[in-house]
């Protein structure tokens, strides 16, 4: 522990003279202070990024409620793939594709786990930095490569990837399959390397980071279950992501090289095609390798942040701190045997179907676990509903909505018929597109004072965005149950064309009503950011009274976090309204202790 | 223009919004200035939780009241009934477990919001407990496992028991045809590089093959009621998906490779279309078709009940409208259909005059 130390001082002796060198474009652009990459990620990835994703979604939600009509943001936004204000079939589909791969990769997996891993981990664990600011940077410009790369590939000639976001070969390998599959396509393949190399670099980071620079005290089982979340999230990340890259090279070299890894006997456009032996099937193995860690990278960070927000704000310990730790563990594990349930009817051998719906319906335990968990951490507790603990208690509400109906999903034989519908749609709009959103929100209005020196956002405009958000994700996705199990398939343009659809048209329009009032209620949450990161109420050094380590720095931001030597870490983070024998608070008259704080005389430690 | 026009609209509305806090902050000036949530904030929202948890509750009522009569019909198929019951059986537990779950997060989150001076119960712990909502799961699980398994492994189970009829369904950009065996029941051999437009062998079968010659090729599919279908699909471009919802039945349609799907129809269209569930959606959809025709002055015909084969994987521009009518008739009726068609061997030989 005490080469940690030094190291950490030293680092702290260098502060010194880097605070006079600074310059703008060290400080704010190419910055390597972990609070300012971790902001540099909240608007890059969050608000950007999200508000991109957002509307796409609002466009494609306009179309279905009201197919063929002519819009005037339709003809401003989409111009020529929009004649007379009529919206375009390929550009429909290049819509559902940039909506889905902006926001999970995006803002869910860079603009959350970035923004607060960034945030969190140096500050929670109690080190002066990451273990490389270098590198950290770096991740960052990465991400803002891919980020352009992707926003380019909206405006050029044959329109953006429109392949969906799985980018399932033959169609997004041929171009001459739909126009997305041309330029586009090889924009997106770009754009999403440069993206896995920047999410590499940062969870190599965030690893080391953990495992090496826990300051005096800090254990793993004293961290608080944030970390425990970003720290596994980012393990999932190095092992599952490699695997993406790989199918993504592979796809390019199918494309552009003539290979035939997951191509084989095409007849297309008149002509037959060379490949021949490959499997498409095989790509959606490599895939789903990613993509179903993926959810998990998606909504661990959510969760983790939850436990954090929720505990503070019952002013509670949260419940089965040692069960949460395993929960996430056991999740992090199954995660990565659970991939085959997207391909039960993929066309592979129906023995792995077998095996995949009994490993799917494993991972529902510890989520059963982790949601009975939060439940009882509210139980008697002295619940403070600040607008963070608000999106907690949302977040429970959606994880446990769209997490039962994966019951249906993960089961081979009920999935045969829901497949692909919008019962799917629904299913993991709550469980992963709603939940991490909600921990995404819960973590901005918690950490903002972190942020932004002390300035907190505005309570009451934080109370009108989580109810309006909160009916509408409600009014959306739960009718949206219902279309799937009519039988309507996504990624459908319009409903039109099957009459068995028609009596569900009125359903489209009250989800379509429902998301752009939601919509409408995030610009509350805009206002409120730009306003409060200028103008808003200084809220101290400890506004929610908490007792992990970010609140012992000082409000004013400093490279190194703390100015004298860094605090020593005494008890867990989950020492709320403990008492002693006779009934009393630890420390009379406050219903926290801190971690910073030594046990007292007497006191027994009760980290569970 | 109307971009400029847009903008200003948007910036007016920020500046709205700006306004509006602000007064809303002055309005507030007396009474509170934190932005911690304060006993009365606490107060509103406990009450709002509760509200919550009715407004889920009403708009589960709501959608099954309003939307329930519009799922799929019962199942036509021998296996379909099996999917059916496991899933209403399946739907059963996880409305139950919602509705206990959601009643407790927020009833505890109005009943135990803050006040002054109030003190949370230090409790980080119980065993029994969690081996109890572990446990629980776990035995659910369980049976849910086992008995989907079950019944996943008769419906993949595809074998030719029974004298199944074999049809292939070929997908290509967008549309399907159908490939009935003909006498022999047994398909001629195919291969995309075969395809020769010009002699109209567009799905590319082996004229060589004597298998082949006997093979009907339509774009309608029909089906016997109550013989086994034995389905081989095949795809000449890109990723499909056959799905035919009023089965249960859905299989990915794969270049290269040839997949599978078995089912057994129950019922004739005849039979589907006098079903009152059937015949009342029909009659509730004329009347919208009937309404849509008046409003807009584009005429649509009344619908009548068919049973559809939809493409449900992501296949380019045309995806949301590949689509394949499908009868269910009696043997007499399917027989007398087939007879009327045109074999492989005839096809060719009048395409080459």
């Amino acid at each position: 522990m005490s080469t940690v130390t030094a190291h950490v001082d030293e680092v702290h002796d260098d502060h010194g003279h880097h605070h006079h060198k600074e310059t703008f474009v060290t400080k704010y652009i190419f910055s390597q202070d972990h609070k300012m990459i971790a902001k540099q990620y909240l608007i890059l990835g969050v608000l950007v990024m999200g508000f991109i994703g957002i509307a796409m979604s609002l466009l494609m939600r306009m179309q279905l409620a009201w197919p063929g009509e002519s819009f005037l943001v339709f003809d401003t936004f989409l111009g020529k793939w929009a004649p007379d204000g009529i919206m375009d079939a390929d550009v429909y589909l290049a819509l559902v594709t940039m909506h889905g791969t902006i926001m999970v990769f995006f803002v869910l997996t860079a603009g959350l786990s970035g923004t607060f891993s960034n945030l969190l981990i140096p500050l929670q664990i109690g080190a002066r930095d990451m273990a490389s600011g270098f590198l950290n940077m770096v991740s960052f410009w990465l991400f803002f490569v891919a980020s352009v790369i992707m926003i380019f590939s909206l405006f050029i000639e044959a329109g953006p990837a429109a392949a969906g976001w799985t980018i399932y070969p033959p169609l997004s390998a041929l171009p001459m399959a739909q126009p997305g599959s041309g330029m586009g396509m090889t924009l997106w393949l770009s754009s999403m390397a440069i993206f896995i190399a920047s999410s590499l670099l940062g969870s190599l980071n965030y690893i080391v980071t953990v495992i090496n620079l826990r300051t005096k005290g800090m254990s793993m089982t004293r961290l608080p279950l944030t970390i425990w979340a970003f720290f596994v999230t980012a393990i999932i990340g190095v092992i599952s992501f490699p695997v993406l890259l790989s199918a993504a090279l592979m796809l390019i070299m199918d494309r552009s090289f003539g290979t035939s890894f997951f191509l084989s006997d095409i007849f297309i456009q008149g002509e037959v095609l060379h490949y021949q032996g490959g499997s498409p099937v095989l790509y959606e193995h490599l895939f789903w390798f990613l993509g179903h860690p993926e959810v998990y990278i998606v909504l661990l960070p959510a969760l983790g942040i939850t436990s954090e927000v929720m505990s503070t704000n019952a002013r509670k310990p949260i419940f089965g701190y040692r069960a949460m730790v395993a929960s996430i563990l056991a999740i992090a594990f199954l995660s990565t045997i659970v991939w085959g349930h997207h391909m039960f009817v993929s066309g592979m051998n129906p023995f792995l179907g077998s095996v995949f719906t009994f490993t799917t319906l494993l991972i529902a335990i510890p989520s059963a676990v982790k949601a009975f968990n939060y439940i009882t951490t509210l139980w008697k507790g002295n619940l403070q509903l600040n607008p963070a603990m608000l999106f907690s208690i949302g977040l429970v509400s959606t994880f446990i909505t769209g997490g039962l109906t994966g019951i249906i999903l993960g089961d081979s034989t009920l999935d045969i018929n829901v497949h692909d519908t919008y019962f799917v749609v629904a299913h993991f709009h709550l469980v992963m597109g709603i939940s991490a959103l909600y921990g995404l929100f819960a973590g901005v209005y918690h950490w903002f004072p972190k942020m932004f020196e002390g300035r907190m956002l505005n309570k009451n405009l934080g109370y009108v965005h989580f109810w309006v958000t909160a009916v509408c994700a409600y009014g959306v996705f739960f009718p949206m149950h219902f279309v799937g199990m009519a039988g309507v398939p996504r990624r459908y343009y319009q409903n039109t064309a099957f009459p068995m659809f028609d009596e569900l048209a009125d359903v489209q329009v009250l989800m379509t009503v429902f998301a752009l009032i939601a919509g409408a209620a995030q610009l509350i949450f805009v206002a409120n950011f730009v306003y409060s990161m200028f103008y808003g109420k200084q809220g101290g050094q400890n506004p929610w009274k908490s007792n992990t380590l970010e609140w012992t720095t000082p409000v004013e931001h400093m490279h190194g976090n703390w100015p004298g030597a860094i605090p020593e870490v005494h008890r867990w983070a989950y020492d709320y309204s403990k008492v002693d024998e006779d009934g009393e608070y630890i420390i009379p008259g406050q219903d926290y202790v801190p971690q910073v704080v030594p046990l007292q005389q007497d006191e027994e430690e009760l980290n569970h | 223009m109307t971009t400029l026009l847009i903008l200003v609209v948007l910036v007016l509305v920020a500046i709205a919004i700006w306004q509006m806090t602000k007064i809303f902050e002055l309005s507030q000036l007396k009474t509170t200035s934190t932005e911690v949530a304060t006993d009365s904030d606490n107060k509103y929202n406990g009450y709002l939780l509760f509200a919550f948890l009715i407004f889920i509750y009403g708009i589960t009522i709501f959608s099954f009241w309003k939307y329930a009569k519009m799922l799929l019909p019962e199942a036509a198929s021998e296996h379909g009934l099996d999917v059916d019951n496991l899933m209403l059986i399946s739907m059963i537990i996880i409305f139950f477990v919602q509705t206990i779950t959601q009643a407790l997060l927020y009833y505890f989150g109005y009943k135990y919001r803050g006040e002054k001076g109030k003190k949370a119960l230090f409790y980080a712990d119980n065993d029994r407990l969690e081996f109890i909502w572990t446990i629980i799961p776990v035995i659910v699980l369980a049976g849910l496992i086992l008995w989907g398994l079950y019944t996943w492994t008769n419906i993949m189970d595809i074998n030719d028991d029974d004298d199944p009829l074999i049809i292939e369904l070929y997908a290509q950009q967008f549309n399907w045809t159908a490939r009935y065996a003909g006498d022999d029941n047994v398909l001629g051999g195919a291969n995309v590089r075969l395809i020769d437009i010009d002699r109209a062998n567009v799905m590319g079968l082996d004229e060589a093959d004597t298998y082949s010659s006997d093979d009907v090729i339509v774009k309608e599919l029909h089906l016997p009621v109550g013989r086994k279908v034995n389905f081989k699909m095949r795809s000449q471009d890109v990723l499909h998906s056959a799905f035919m919802p009023h089965f249960r039945a859905q299989m990915n349609v794969v270049p290269g490779m040839t997949t599978e799907f078995s089912f057994t129809p129950i019922y004739t269209t005849e039979e589907m279309r006098e079903k009152p569930e059937v015949s009342d959606k029909v009659k509730r959809t004329n009347v919208i078709r009937a309404e849509k025709s008046a409003s807009t002055g584009n005429v649509l015909d009344p619908w009548e009940f068919d049973f559809v084969l939809l493409c449900n994987k992501i296949c380019g521009k045309s995806h949301y409208n590949m689509q394949m009518k499908i009868i269910v008739e009696t043997e007499e009726e399917y027989n007398a259909w087939l007879a009327k068609q045109q074999t492989f061997q005839e096809t060719m030989a009048s395409s080459a005059q």
